[in-house]
């Protein structure tokens, strides 16, 4: 029930095509999350106290976001911002799968960032003050860029789970891999297409994986 | 150089006081530094040097009292801190190097990006800096691939490629292997006989002696004796400065 090389060969081309659209919602959620989170990190380490209700702002964020779960999250943007009817929120399901994961995602990787750029010791801002930079320079310059270079095992494990969490879009009747292994399972009892969907999944989780590995090694050697 | 007391003043400190918690660290300082003028700061660790160093480059907000520099104040909550600290240079104890760029980029990144100077103009300068200091061919190193000597002196030129107005130096060779202060301790005579405005503080007797026109001593938070090195470092007046002085001695320090 498992290993249907015929069921293999028929599902295959239809699970990969659904998987493109994994690919290109990991792509670009990435790539927002990246940015949104090194914001809000950003944001929740400075000491400027006029920045006091974003900094709380940025707080409640992340505990909201990292506290529900993914499934959840999906479900609420998905079915319920379309059912809100409001103008200008779009209903591509997609989009709006897109955006609960960026959601999620930027809380999670906030929180990275955060850790790496408090691992960075106070002398560090100093001599970037000291230099004549202001804060934004020294932060922009100095400790982030160091942040982040400490934080790429993290970075890149959060990348991992996104990977995978990309497939709970499905609950939104998105035709992505998952979604159409398990029509496909439902159509002829074998289970043949799951395993289909799992090994794409693997085929870009596992190369990430061994990148990991290597800059962690890396890491280690130079340090 | 019998400069004392002509030229006239870069940095003016009157009243000033800092404590951290219930921790009195500056008890009421008053100095002025003049123009192509070194004083050393002396006195145990914990007499409030580095503190007093901070405070005039506006990485400590102090209490109470006013600090000048030329003349204007800087330390009203009105003046911008970043304008005062693109005049002053700072190299710290332990370097404080940009561990993630090269030499040259730890160099010019304050003559760049706070003093508006192009890459290439930076650079050039940069690298004459650094080959006035003995770092030529070093540019495109890391930081951890140079002793701490060179390192120091990495420091050293990221501070005067902002053409600072006085240059602060903070226990600029505590953090090094004895061999390696000849090194650093050279560089500044360098600087001090190009006429650099200097507030050194230190632990090293040398720097006093052969580099400073005056010495003040620093004790819990106050300048207790302050005088020629000649003066303090031989016929000290006060006990403390006396004990200190004989603890150095006692550690062959001087």
């Amino acid at each position: 029930m498992f290993f249907s090389a015929d069921a293999f060969k028929t599902s295959f081309p239809k699970i990969l095509k659904g998987f493109w659209i994994d690919v290109k919602l990991f792509v670009i959620v990435e790539m927002i999350v990246l940015v949104l989170g090194l914001l809000i990190a950003m944001v929740r380490t400075s000491k400027n106290p006029a920045l006091f209700p974003v900094r709380l702002l940025a707080a409640l964020y992340c505990d909201f976001f990292r506290g529900v779960p993914v499934i959840l999250m999906v479900y609420l943007i998905g079915f319920g911002l379309p059912a809100l009817d409001l103008t200008g929120v779009p209903t591509d399901p997609v989009i709006l799968a897109g955006f609960a994961l960026s959601l999620i995602y930027s809380s999670y990787v906030a929180e990275v960032y955060r850790a790496g750029i408090a691992s960075i010791h106070p002398s560090q801002t100093d001599a970037g003050l000291a230099t004549g930079l202001t804060r934004i320079q020294t932060l922009r310059y100095v400790v982030v860029p160091q942040a982040i270079r400490r934080v790429r095992p993290p970075l890149l494990n959060d990348f991992i789970s996104l990977q995978k969490d990309v497939a709970l879009v499905s609950v939104l009747g998105i035709a992505e891999a998952f979604r159409i292994a398990q029509i496909e399972t439902l159509s002829t009892f074998n289970y043949t297409p799951l395993l289909a969907a799992a090994l794409l999944y693997l085929a870009v989780t596992i190369p990430m994986a061994r990148i990991l590995d290597h800059i962690t090694a890396r890491e280690q050697i130079n340090s | 150089m019998s400069s004392i007391g002509a030229g006239k003043p870069v940095i003016e400190i009157q009243g000033v006081t800092k404590a951290f918690g219930d921790r009195q660290i500056l008890g009421g300082i008053d100095l002025t530094l003049r123009e192509h003028e070194a004083i050393a700061l002396i006195g145990a660790s914990g007499s409030g040097k580095s503190t007093l160093l901070r405070c005039i480059d506006l990485l400590v907000e102090i209490d109470d009292g006013d600090i000048f520099l030329d003349g204007e104040v800087i330390t009203d909550p009105s003046v911008d801190p970043v304008s005062v600290r693109r005049r002053l240079g700072f190299v710290f104890q332990a370097f404080n190097l940009f561990p993630h760029m090269s030499v040259i980029d730890n160099v010019v990144l304050g003559a760049v990006r706070a003093h508006g100077e192009s890459r290439k103009q930076a650079r050039e300068r940069g690298r004459e800096v650094l080959e006035r200091f003995g770092l030529g061919g070093r540019e495109d190193d890391r930081p951890d691939q140079l002793s701490g000597g060179q390192q120091q002196r990495v420091a050293l030129c990221r501070a005067l490629t902002g053409r600072p107005r006085a240059l602060l130096l903070d226990e600029v060779t505590s953090a090094l292997d004895p061999e390696l202060v000849g090194d650093v301790l050279d560089a500044v005579r360098d600087l001090k006989e190009e006429g650099m405005t200097m507030i050194i503080a230190t632990h090293e007797m040398s720097f006093a002696r052969e580099v400073a026109d005056e010495v003040a001593f620093l004790h819990e938070g106050r300048i207790l004796e302050q005088g020629s090195p000649e003066k303090i470092l031989k016929d000290p007046e006060r006990p403390e400065t006396q004990k200190f002085l004989r603890r150095l001695l006692a550690a062959g320090r001087i």
